[in-house]
């Protein structure tokens, strides 16, 4: 079985930016407006998501940021399966990318509230669930996007087999 | 109301974030990805910042909202994060993707703890 992903040292590791595509090329600033207008979008819709879900799952004072974590292992999750499809089956409008990767994805999770509860349960003098807090994030955030890029690739191949 | 804070908020932070990609990536020629992680670190020390001041009653609710939840929110990633976390161990650079982990999460923290700090000696 040939790989689907084979590894590629020399391309750019940042999924936000394409430098090879013209538009993202700094400099071409016209160009940007409409790659800015859609992550603006975008980013507005997915923090939009991210407060419904923190007034539909409150989190209580020096509670365990349960709410949070889902939310950015589930950003986690999608966007595993988001830059396979657009980058080996879906050939998209340019701005898809900027729209729902950097921006709905990047807007819906975050790492300050993640950085900002771990100290706030530090002073709230509980240490060891911010310290379960932090790992497990980690943990099912990694887990999320590898399992999720990992089982896209499989249906991927096993559909153009 | 609410809802509008934080939708002008983010609309706000994640063009920032997109931005400071995009200059970031324009001077450095690294595997390592700078710009979120620029992005992640000073996202975390405004937050730190404005969770300070809101304890001390220097800043109310609807700044918390489009400060904190609209543009912090949105000038941070958790997902960007892991999965360029991904692609580092796919390419083959394992070195580089632990020290983002580890980089980002150290980083952070820092920031926000260093945030709350000068949040406090400024309005405690």
């Amino acid at each position: 079985m040939k790989p689907v992903h084979p590894p590629a040292v020399g391309e750019p590791t940042d999924p936000d930016v394409d430098l090879h595509i013209p538009v993202q090329r700094p400099g071409a600033w016209r160009a940007q407006v409409p790659v800015l207008a859609a992550v603006a979008l975008g980013g507005s819709a997915g923090a939009a998501a991210r407060y419904g879900a923190s007034l539909l799952w409150p989190t209580a004072d020096g509670g365990f940021p349960w709410t949070t974590l889902v939310v950015n292992a589930a950003g986690c999750a999608v966007i595993g399966v988001f830059m396979v499809v657009i980058s080996d089956v879906w050939a998209a409008h340019r701005l898809v990318r900027p729209f729902f990767g950097t921006g709905v994805l990047g807007g819906f999770t975050t790492f300050s509230t993640y950085a900002v509860d771990i100290q706030q349960l530090v002073d709230a003098d509980r240490a060891r669930a911010a310290l379960a807090y932090l790992g497990l994030t980690l943990l099912v955030a990694l887990a999320a996007v590898v399992s999720a890029a990992w089982a896209t690739r499989r249906i991927v191949t096993w559909r153009q087999a | 109301m609410n809802w509008l804070l934080v939708l002008a908020g983010a609309a706000v932070g994640a063009p920032l974030r997109y931005l400071t990609d995009v200059a970031v990536q324009k001077r450095h020629d690294t595997v390592f990805p700078w710009g979120t992680f620029t992005a992640n670190v000073a996202g975390c020390l405004v937050l730190g910042l404005l969770t300070g001041a809101v304890t001390y009653g220097a800043a109310a609710d609807p700044v918390r909202l489009l400060v904190g939840t609209g543009l912090c929110g949105a000038l941070t990633t958790y997902s960007t994060f892991s999965y360029e976390t991904l692609r580092l161990a796919e390419s083959g650079a394992g070195f580089f993707a632990a020290a983002n982990v580890a980089a980002s999460v150290v980083a952070g923290l820092g920031a926000a703890f260093v945030g709350v700090v000068v949040a406090e000696a400024l309005w405690a």
